[in-house]
Order: C-alpha cells, then sequence, then structure tokens
C-alpha cells in the first residue's frame, strides 16, 4: 500500500535569491562600489547608452562593466573599444535574467582595484530581470521610443522597480506617436518615486543628466560606507 | 524561459528540503502561483517536466499548481476586488490609491513523499 507523506514547505522561490542580494548588496557597501543594474528590451541602446555615459565619466570614477547576454561578447568588446574600461562579458547559459549568484561570480571576474562603479547591463528583457534581485544599489532601465509609450502598463514590475527610466531615442519621437507626457503619467503610476529621464544616445543629448545622477549616487553610496 | 528559470530554483529547494527530511524520492510538488505572478503555469509545468526526469530524486515527480486569485484593497474606500477584472482602479469608488493584496506568490507550498510499503 502507498502511504503519501506531507512536508509543508511554505516558501517563496525567490527566498534565496533575495537573501544572496542583500548579503552582496551589504559586501559592496563595505567596499564603496556601486553596482547599477541596468535593463531594458533588447535593441533600446543599452550599449550605446552606456558607451555615451562611460565617456562622460571615465575622468571621475573609476568603472567597469558586465555584460550579460545569453551568447555571444560583442557588447563586452563594443564597450572596451569605445571607452577603453574593463568590461566582460558574463552568459547566462539560456537563462533569461542574471540573479545575485550569477551577478557576484561576474564581480569575481573583475579585478576591482578602486573601482567606484560596476554597471551591470542585464539580459534584454522586461519581465524576467524584474522578478531577480541582482544586489545593485539601483536599478535602472531604458525605454525606447519605437516600443511606444504605454509599456508602463504592460510591464508594471520592470517599472515598478526602477529607482530611474531613461527614455531613449528621443530624436525619432515624432515618427511613432509618442507621448512623453503621457509616457511619464503611466511610469507615475507604477512608481512615483521613479527619475525619467528622456535622452537620445546617438547624438548624446540628455546622457550628461544620467551621467549626473550616477555621480551624485556613487558619492552618496561612498560616503554611507 | 523565465518559468525555465523558475523551475531551476523550485528543483533547488526541494533538493534542500528532501536532504533535510532524509527523503531519497519526491513523488509531488505543490506550488501557489498567484494570478499576476507573471508565472505561465502550462510554461512552469512543461519545464519542470523537462528538468525534474533528469534528477533522480524528482524522477516522475508531478507538480501541482494551485493558483491564488489576485485581489486588490482600495485605500481610498476600503474595499477589496479582483485585480484581474478591474487592474489598477478601484470599480467601487474609482479611485487609483490601490495595491495589491495577494495573488503575486512563487511559492512551495508543500512536498509529496509516497513510502511504499
Amino acid at each position: 500500500m502507498d502511504d503519501v507523506r506531507i512536508i509543508e514547505i511554505k516558501k517563496s522561490v525567490f527566498e534565496d535569491n533575495d537573501r544572496d542580494a542583500d548579503a552582496l548588496r551589504r559586501e559592496l557597501k563595505g567596499k564603496g562600489v556601486y553596482l547599477l543594474n541596468l535593463m531594458s528590451s533588447p535593441g533600446s541602446g543599452k550599449t550605446t547608452t552606456l558607451i555615451q555615459t562611460i565617456n562622460l565619466l571615465k575622468d571621475k570614477l573609476k568603472i567597469a562593466v558586465m555584460e550579460a547576454d545569453i551568447d555571444g561578447d560583442v557588447d563586452a568588446r563594443k564597450i572596451r573599444e569605445a571607452t577603453g574600461i574593463e568590461s566582460i562579458q558574463l552568459h547566462t547559459g539560456g537563462m533569461c535574467h542574471l540573479d545575485a549568484e550569477m551577478t557576484r561570480q561576474g564581480l569575481d571576474g573583475l579585478t576591482l582595484r578602486d573601482t567606484d562603479l560596476v554597471i551591470l547591463e542585464n539580459v534584454g528583457n522586461l519581465v524576467c530581470p524584474a522578478e531577480f534581485d541582482t544586489g545593485a544599489a539601483r536599478n535602472a532601465m531604458i525605454l525606447s521610443v519605437p516600443e511606444g509609450h504605454d509599456k508602463p502598463l504592460k510591464y508594471p514590475l520592470m517599472f515598478s522597480i526602477c529607482d530611474v527610466v531613461i527614455i531613449n531615442k528621443m530624436d525619432v519621437a515624432p515618427y511613432f506617436d509618442f507621448d512623453l507626457e503621457q509616457c511619464k503619467e503611466y511610469i507615475r503610476m507604477r512608481n512615483p518615486r521613479a527619475k525619467v529621464l528622456p535622452i537620445c544616445a546617438k547624438t548624446g543629448e540628455g546622457v550628461d543628466a544620467f551621467a549626473q545622477w550616477i555621480l551624485d549616487e556613487v558619492t552618496a553610496w561612498k560616503r554611507q560606507s | 524561459m523565465h518559468e525555465l528559470g523558475i523551475v531551476f530554483y523550485i528543483i533547488r529547494d526541494v533538493k534542500q528540503a528532501a536532504e533535510e527530511n532524509g527523503v531519497d524520492h519526491v513523488s509531488a510538488v505543490v506550488m501557489n502561483i498567484g494570478e499576476v505572478s507573471t508565472v505561465v503555469p502550462d510554461y512552469l509545468t512543461d519545464c519542470w517536466r523537462w528538468a525534474a526526469d533528469k534528477e533522480p530524486l524528482l524522477k516522475g515527480c508531478e507538480l501541482k499548481v494551485h493558483i491564488i486569485p489576485a485581489v486588490t484593497h482600495c485605500d481610498g474606500c476600503g474595499r477589496e476586488y479582483e485585480t484581474v477584472r478591474y487592474g489598477r482602479t478601484c470599480p467601487h469608488c474609482q479611485s487609483e490609491q490601490t495595491w495589491l493584496l495577494r495573488g503575486n506568490e512563487v511559492e512551495i507550498k508543500e512536498i509529496e513523499v509516497t513510502n511504499t510499503t
């Protein structure tokens, strides 16, 4: 006869990751390293935005970049060639996001000598990376104009966890009937605290505001560490 | 893809629970999945079958999914309503000052172990 024993677990699937992420955040704070998790859809201009931002900041901060993708290393090489800073490629082994453990392994691959800022370019995806805390000090995302101003309604979790939302490709807004004010309102509905920064990474317009936000954040983080 | 990542987390937690309880085979894992958790139950069970059968502990183990209906609380009038039907705006008073009370769970409720005697 079969007798079934029930073992109660009652545990969130994200619990271990959340704990690992908090531990990593504390360690990084102790070392004075500010980790920024940058998320977006594929093709939103993450790498171009990063190159522009890094070039504005690299004289003021020691920066390293971790590029997370399912495969390939084009982004890490592009960043290294365009900015000269340390840039490594992480592969997620088919996974759609990075978690705290994978982020830690990535950080182990960096020299981190006197590094002030590490930017993690997460896998291009608006769903999964929002669920998994990486241990970053702050979350940022890029929404590009061709994606449409209604995205905050469709991907509420992503917009609700981000401290800053960059709106890229503003130069093509008229061609896509993109309504910036409506987009800001949708973001505000999901996350009243989020800072919204319209930019054009191609021309560099508005990127200085993002660079300044990072600089202020890193300065505050180091003061607390 | 999203669901496969979650399956790997479930497997890790179930393995740990099995070890703590001295269990060498699990016959079912029961999940609580919130209606607005962004997890698609069919994808989750498909990914589960593929990944679980690679583990001796979980070979043939069934993944049972309990759906937790999503409920939103309205700060405007203090009432509760069905999230999926009405979204962010309270159907009673039209307030947008609302928050999710439940329905976001991705939780392992329990595991079932069959002892054949």
